[in-house]
């Protein structure tokens, strides 16, 4: 198995874990499409997590069902649990544990009607149900809500109330589809610990996912990629690949994006990302990182070798990332300063629905040609201010401006100013793509030859003219996220919001888009990025932490990590930022109560 | 798996989908405030029966025959008579509405009477409302016939005439609430059997539930009846209502049987249960499932079943059509179950018909109903 001599450990207890799923050129197709799964073949094992990865549209919740005997192959064979899925999928169901994406929970049914229900469909005994439900509501911290309506639960709370019913009568396997989509980064980690401890049992878990540091944790990994399986292993077996290869460029002095777009265009670098102040670089073998650096990068620069992650390996097998030049940018026209008032302003803006208050005093200002951050899980608040600064919703309190217009009179005015793009690409899936492009022009108010040119541009920079007949819907994810960006920039806005732009995009499409949002910065465009995923707030020159309707924190990726560093952990991802500003806030919030 | 079990999940699923039924404001609304504002609606506000209609009444000779025509139009029951002396009275009158018809006796009906010249009178109606210009017309002849007999023997004293003395069994008083009350319980079971069933299956595709619940080890079986006998029993009790108001609060008669009342409902619910049972397979949108179960169970219970258009008076290629509609089974014979009592014969046959109609859809559904996704 593992032939580096640190893993010499793990593969003495790995040859000792039975497999539990046995995948045989699995082939699965939906209507005339390529395939959802092409002839994916692999072992899933007992006692261990394995992560089923890869961005949207890879296959990942076709493959899970599969498992679970809910769907059937087209060719090939899936055997779990020694069973066949097409044939024996009772034998199955009876065995494994199931949550889907959206966790199947009932919500006009409370936490404990849902949990009987589960009970009595997997058939636990009457007699061991007190302790059972004792134990899963002790080990998921549910049990102060039993009479509570599930659809009255938070998203974490939701999550874990489906794992609790997918683990009713101990399932030798546990099927977990998507688990960590929306929730909290803290409710994420104590599921990720939940889990961790029902493999020591010896269950068998798949945990699927598109956040590739998710990934990183997992004992084993199936990365899939349209349908194709790219790697099956241990994800340092992955990662390895990239081993000496991956560095750390800092000192910039805030010119990191320029620097990028240079770098990314010389010869030996493979991939190269913004990462808070600095940047990520991942070079072809044998060539020197020092080389890629440009010559007026400034005298600071420094190049420091750094830890390989998966995301390093996953581009680097896929080719590389995409150059640094955005054709987009090139056309765009620069926006000179204007005054030196910040191009938004939020001002203590504050929306109360009834006694529930959903933002609460946020207050934040974003200077001309700088990228702002809203990060916070689902429901923390993110989208009511968005909204409020889209001038879609009156704030109860608080006054806000985009372009020096203040929302409450101007909307119209300021809105004309801005693009937007929502996380699920705001495009009709029905009309065509052409179509698309001709109905944005017109709601931003193009029209004639200016409409004409700024068409034909958007078609020749993305390159949709073999596909302008094809309806949105019907796009591969990577050119439906370029359509919709091309809409969101039609009318050359001075102001872009952006929402949750690349969660779940495969990261050579994401970089593809984040180069055209950092060339449209350098001209002079301010963004406003709202997330819930950690990646996306490292293109942030600031971020705000949305937490509660609160905002929790302030400043820019760097100092909000340098903020929880500790000696244990010297060097704290984006998440770890999150979890300890969270908690922080929690304890003070205790402490003045 | 023991029987045990089985009968365990199956009473979890049926409890599940009670307590579902109880919290959702959607279905208390479809299957207890709905019955109620149709039956309201069709108990009193829509009437098909003929008021007194407005007419206008010109006499241009007054003579004592023409007077004594006019007071037999007062008298007359169907109509609200306005008098003038020159039809121009009445011309704007009519286009606005104001009256239906125009009724005009010429200065010669007096003489024409006398000499036996067959006298006329001239109608002027809207012929944009067929319906009222029918009425018009019809009961004009009516009532002049019956002046001309009733003067006749007057006057002669001759041996009473012939008349014809029409008598309407189990509705003499032709009151359309009767026949339109009992027919709308048949809508309220469309409603709940198809609409509701097609829509809450699609809701458990589209929020998850029914991809959690597929994976465990619940049948298909225990799955489809799990939806169907509380639909059924939510069918029942919603005719129950209708039932209670219409005979409690709309004075309609109820002469028949309460055993044949309940068998024929649950008879009907079959195949409208299958009916939403094959929608919820073929679609798993509940904005699709309810268009579908308007367009293809609502609407065909309301246009297409004799609830309000009698099928007789259909073009024939219609007429073939309601002959699939399952509501045109069931309404004439609840509406015998109200007005005329158990007539078992005519009851058979819908029954059997209906049965062979659920049995159908239920096939299709459940050879289309399978543990899979796709």
């Amino acid at each position: 198995m593992a032939d580096t001599p640190t893993h010499v450990e793990s593969s003495k207890v790995e040859s000792s874990r039975p497999d539990f799923i046995r995948l045989a050129e699995v082939t699965k197709r939906f209507g005339a499409t390529p395939p959802a799964l092409d002839k994916v073949s692999g072992i899933i094992r007992g006692g261990e997590i394995t992560g089923l990865v890869g961005p949207d549209g890879a296959g990942k919740t076709t493959l899970i069902r599969l498992m679970t005997g809910l769907m059937v192959p087209e060719e090939g064979s899936l055997m779990v649990l020694g069973f066949d899925t097409v044939r024996q999928a009772a034998e199955i169901q009876a065995a494994i544990g199931y949550m889907p994406q959206r966790f199947g929970l009932y919500e006009d049914l409370t936490i404990q009607e849902n949990l009987n229900l589960y009970a009595d469909l997997r058939g636990l005994p009457k007699s061991e149900r007190p302790a059972v439900f004792e134990e899963l509501l002790t080990f998921t911290d549910l049990k102060r809500f039993t009479a509570r309506l599930a659809g009255k639960l938070s998203g974490g709370m939701k999550q874990k109330l489906g794992l609790a019913c997918a683990l009713l009568k101990k399932p030798r396997l546990l099927l977990l589809d998507e688990p960590g989509v929306g929730v909290d980064p803290i409710s994420r980690r104590e599921l990720w610990k939940m889990v961790e401890d029902l493999t020591k049992e010896g269950i068998g878990v798949v945990w699927s996912t598109a956040y590739l540091d998710e990934a990183e944790a997992c004992d084993r990994v199936l990365l899939l990629n349209q349908g194709k399986l790219l790697f099956a292993g241990e994800p340092a077996d992955l990662t390895s690949r990239v081993d000496g290869r991956v560095f750390r460029l800092s000192g910039t002095e805030g010119r990191r994006r320029q620097v990028l777009a240079q770098v990314l265009n010389r010869d030996g670098v493979i991939d190269g990302v913004i990462q808070g102040d600095a940047i990520r670089l991942v070079m072809k073998a044998g060539t020197d990182a020092n080389l890629a650096v440009p010559k007026d990068a400034g005298a600071d620069v420094k190049v420091e070798p750094t830890p390989p992650r998966f995301e390093d390996a996953f581009v680097d097998m896929l080719g590389g990332g995409p150059g640094g030049r955005s054709r987009l940018a090139d056309a765009a026209r620069a926006l000179p300063q204007e005054g030196d008032r910040p191009v938004i302003e939020a001002h203590g803006l504050t929306k109360r629905f009834g006694d529930f208050t959903a933002s609460d005093k946020i207050t934040f200002d974003i200077p001309r040609g700088q990228i702002f951050g809203l990060l916070g899980p689902n429901g923390a608040g993110k989208s009511t201010t968005f909204k409020m600064l889209c001038g879609l919703l009156k704030p109860t309190e608080g006054e806000g401006r985009v372009a020096g217009f203040d929302l409450r009179r101007d909307g119209a005015e300021a809105r004309n100013r801005l693009g937007y793009m929502a996380q699920k690409f705001s495009l009709y899936g029905d009309l065509s793509v052409a179509q698309n492009l001709d109905f944005f022009a017109g709601v931003y108010g193009l029209s004639g030859q200016r409409r004409r040119e700024r068409i034909s541009l958007m078609t020749d920079i993305f390159d949709f003219k073999a596909r302008a007949d094809m309806s949105a819907k019907d796009l591969p994810l990577g050119l439906k996220q370029r359509l919709a960006l091309a809409c969101a920039v039609m009318h050359e806005p001075q102001v872009l919001f952006l929402d949750e732009p690349t969660s779940g995009v495969d990261p050579i499409t994401r970089r593809e888009f984040w180069t055209h949002i950092n060339g449209l910065v350098e001209k002079g465009v301010t963004v406003l990025v709202t997330t819930h995923f950690m990646d996306e707030a490292e293109y942030c020159d600031r971020i705000s932490l949305i937490y509660r309707g609160r905002s929790i924190a302030l400043g820019s990726p760097d100092e909000l990590k340098a903020k929880v560093a500790t000696s244990e952990n010297p060097d704290p991802t984006m998440e770890d930022a999150f979890i300890a500003l969270v908690e922080a806030s929690e304890s003070e919030e205790r402490a003045a109560a | 798996m023991s029987r045990t079990d089985r009968i365990r999940r199956l009473a979890t699923l049926i409890r599940k989908e009670v307590y579902q039924i109880v919290r959702d404001p959607s279905s208390i609304l479809i299957t207890l405030v709905l019955p109620v504002v149709l039956l309201f609606l069709f108990g009193y506000a829509v009437s098909l029966d003929t008021t007194r209609t407005h007419i206008g009444l010109v006499i241009e000779d007054m003579t004592p025959v023409t007077q004594d025509l006019a007071a037999s139009f007062q008298a007359s029951a169907y109509f609200d008579v306005t008098y003038g002396r020159d039809r121009r009275q009445f011309e704007e009158d009519l286009v606005l509405g104001r009256v239906r018809g125009i009724v005009i006796i010429p200065a010669t009906f007096a003489a024409d009477f006398a000499a036996d010249r067959n006298p006329s009178l001239q109608v002027i109606v809207d012929g944009s409302e067929p319906n009222n210009a029918n009425f018009v017309q019809n009961y004009t002849q009516g009532t002049v016939a019956n002046w001309a007999a009733l003067r006749r023997s007057e006057s002669t004293a001759k041996a009473p005439p012939i008349t014809v003395e029409q008598r309407f069994w189990f509705n003499p008083e032709l009151t359309s609430r009767f026949f339109l009350v009992p027919g709308s319980i048949a809508i309220v079971m469309t409603l709940v059997g198809t609409l509701l069933t097609s829509l809450v299956i699609a809701r458990e595709w589209e929020r998850g539930t029914m991809e959690a619940v597929m994976a465990t080890p619940v049948t298909a079986t225990e799955l489809l009846i799990g939806k169907i006998v509380p639909y059924f029993l939510l069918g029942l009790a919603a005719m129950t209502l209708c039932v209670l108001l219409a005979v409690f609060v709309f004075d309609v008669p109820f002469r028949g049987s309460v055993f044949a009342l309940y068998a024929l409902c649950a008879t009907f619910l079959i195949p409208a249960l299958g009916q939403g049972l094959l929608i919820s397979a073929a679609t798993k949108n509940q904005f699709l499932a309810s268009q579908l179960a308007l367009m293809s169970a609502f609407l065909p219970a309301f246009l297409l079943s004799g609830f309000l258009f009698e099928i007789d008076s259909m073009p024939t290629a219609i007429q073939w059509i309601t002959m699939i509609v399952p509501s045109r089974y069931l309404i004439p014979s609840l509406q015998t179950v109200f007005l005329a009592g158990d007539i078992w014969p005519m009851f058979g046959q819908a029954i059997a018909v209906m049965l062979l109609m659920g049995a159908i859809l239920f096939v299709l559904a459940a050879r289309n109903i399978r543990k899979r996704i796709v």
